[in-house]
């Protein structure tokens, strides 16, 4: 069975706040919810699947799925993988749907970091009875540094540059400087993002995304809700997901799971890497993008450094125009997890929704591709292709 | 410009049961690796099972403790003092993450070679740490 085009996004919302210190994470949830139902154009009684993740109060549905009175619940999913979680979930929603296990799903994602004074250079806690945590957790792994770790050893292997990772977030910025809700909208030069203090070598803190509050929701569909409704028609069309961790031993940080979701997704959408016109792309840090740009296929493994620089990722100057919103590196990145905003920029790009001065002319082809955890030991990657009917 | 290595505070191995072999030994100043009597494969992190053929053969060997960088990075924000995280491959094949320490963090370098050396954490536990050969 394959899910292409048994199910659409019907609806997309994004929380325009980014520093929520008044917001319970709960009725973040709730708005971005209620804003995807009225994008879509339906009613909470029409909700019969709900997803969330890791982020949510209590990590599961229930406390969500009870404040927002969701009660026609046919099918539930709190599948966490990370800051993909909400690619794997739109995944799942359409499986479910293709199965005929519920109607219109719900997606939603939100949180505080930023009020709450997170930092990728915390040692953070992931729970108890974990069998690696006693081999690990003293030598100080934290969100940064399993970063830079792939960063350096990709520059070993294949020369990369901290200029060639710099122009990523130039691209970012010149994006954001359209977005009114971005945090960053200044546009950076490479001197700028090199000069910048260094955090982790060789990243810098604007090789680094933003800490934001906020969230995000979207709304899948089965077909024949999606033609009922007045929004153009995004129907999902190939998915991949997995996981890649230390290979018991055998670490390699050159390549994340995207070398496997990407393929997946290309198959079952039928469609090719150079067939994407337009791609969202995880950004938690440069060095993020680069590899699952080069794991999805759009260039070969080692010459991401190449194929990002000169303003390439920059909509309207470059071939590969890539978070048009400004991404996590300079828009958003709610709950430190950047897969639902990466879903919803790429949905406003096929309905021609993104700003005028990044929307991708006749968009009718994108990719949203999102990585949970870290690279450096731990990672969920999970890919999307979505397509304008 | 130097950055030279500061002992830090480090947080104490959270063990899980089976994991008190490898600290035992680490205290006293020997880094232990999980070796399968099936596949023959060395591991790392230990476990009960044998990742690679899910054989419950494994037995503790102790590595010779040498090795070389596979990859690193200094963090030098966010901690009280820099620090320097890396993935070691160790001579009997496992790459482990760890620290390098005793040496000037800004001198360490992809496939330098180092040898196994014990730090303590806060409660006194010994975790193996790597230095310049």
């Amino acid at each position: 069975m394959t899910i292409k085009g048994k199910a659409y996004i019907v609806g997309a919302y994004e929380h325009p706040l980014r520093k929520a210190p008044n917001h319970s994470v709960a009725q973040l949830h709730a708005e971005v919810a209620k804003g995807a139902l009225e994008d879509a154009g339906l009613t909470k009684n029409d909700i019969d699947g709900y997803f969330c993740a890791g982020d949510a109060p209590g990590a599961n549905v229930w406390s969500m799925a009870n404040y927002m009175n969701l009660s026609k619940l046919r099918h539930v999913d709190s599948t966490d993988m990370g800051g993909c979680s909400y690619l794997v979930h739109v995944a799942h929603a359409a499986e479910a749907i293709a199965a005929g296990h519920c109607n219109v799903a719900l997606v939603t994602l939100a949180g505080r970091p930023n009020s709450e004074g997170s930092s990728g250079t915390q040692v953070r806690d992931r729970g108890v009875n974990l069998p690696e945590a006693p081999y690990e957790m003293p030598h100080s792994p934290v969100t940064i540094n399993l970063y830079a770790m792939a960063a350096i050893r990709h520059m070993h292997e294949y020369g990369t540059t901290s200029e060639q990772l710099a122009w990523i977030k130039v691209a970012a910025s010149h994006h954001a400087q359209h977005n009114p809700n971005a945090m960053l909208k200044n546009v950076v030069t490479v001197e700028e993002v090199v000069n910048s203090p260094m955090i982790s070598d060789p990243l810098h803190r604007l090789d680094c995304c933003v800490v934001s509050d906020g969230g995000g929701a979207v709304i899948v569909a089965r077909p024949e809700i999606a033609k009922s409704l007045k929004r153009p028609k995004v129907k999902i069309i190939g998915t991949g997901e997995s996981t890649k961790h230390q290979m018991a031993g055998q670490v390699d940080l050159t390549y994340t799971g995207a070398a496997w979701t990407g393929p997946r997704a290309f198959e079952e959408a039928g469609v090719k890497p150079g067939d994407i016109q337009y791609a969202s792309i995880y950004d938690s840090f440069t060095i993020t993008v680069l590899l699952q740009i080069e794991d999805l296929g759009f260039c070969k493994k080692g010459e991401g450094g190449k194929f990002v620089s000169d303003g390439n990722l920059i909509s309207g100057q470059g071939k590969f125009p890539f978070n048009t919103d400004g991404g996590g590196l300079c828009n958003n990145h709610p709950a430190n997890r950047g897969g639902m905003t990466k879903i919803i920029e790429a949905v406003r790009q096929l309905r021609g929704e993104s700003h005028p001065k990044v929307q991708v002319p006749d968009c009718r082809l994108a990719l949203a591709h999102g990585t949970g955890g870290a690279i450096g030991h731990r990672h969920g990657s999970a890919t999307l292709i979505m397509e304008r009917e | 410009m130097a950055t030279p290595y500061q002992e830090r505070k480090m947080r104490d191995p959270a063990l899980n049961p089976g994991d008190e072999p490898y600290f035992e030994a680490a205290a006293e100043g020997k880094l232990l690796l999980k070796k399968c009597n099936d596949c023959g494969e060395h591991h790392h992190y230990p476990r009960a099972l044998c990742p690679f053929c899910w054989s419950e053969k494994v037995e503790w060997v102790q590595a010779k403790g040498s090795g070389e960088i596979y990859t690193y990075t200094v963090t030098r924000r966010g901690g009280p003092v820099p620090y320097c995280i890396a993935y070691v491959t160790l001579d009997e094949g496992p790459r482990m993450m760890t620290n390098i320490v005793d040496c000037d963090l800004d001198t360490i370098k992809i496939g330098q070679r180092v040898k196994v050396t014990f730090k303590k954490t806060e409660g006194g536990a010994s975790v193996p740490c790597f230095a310049p050969a």
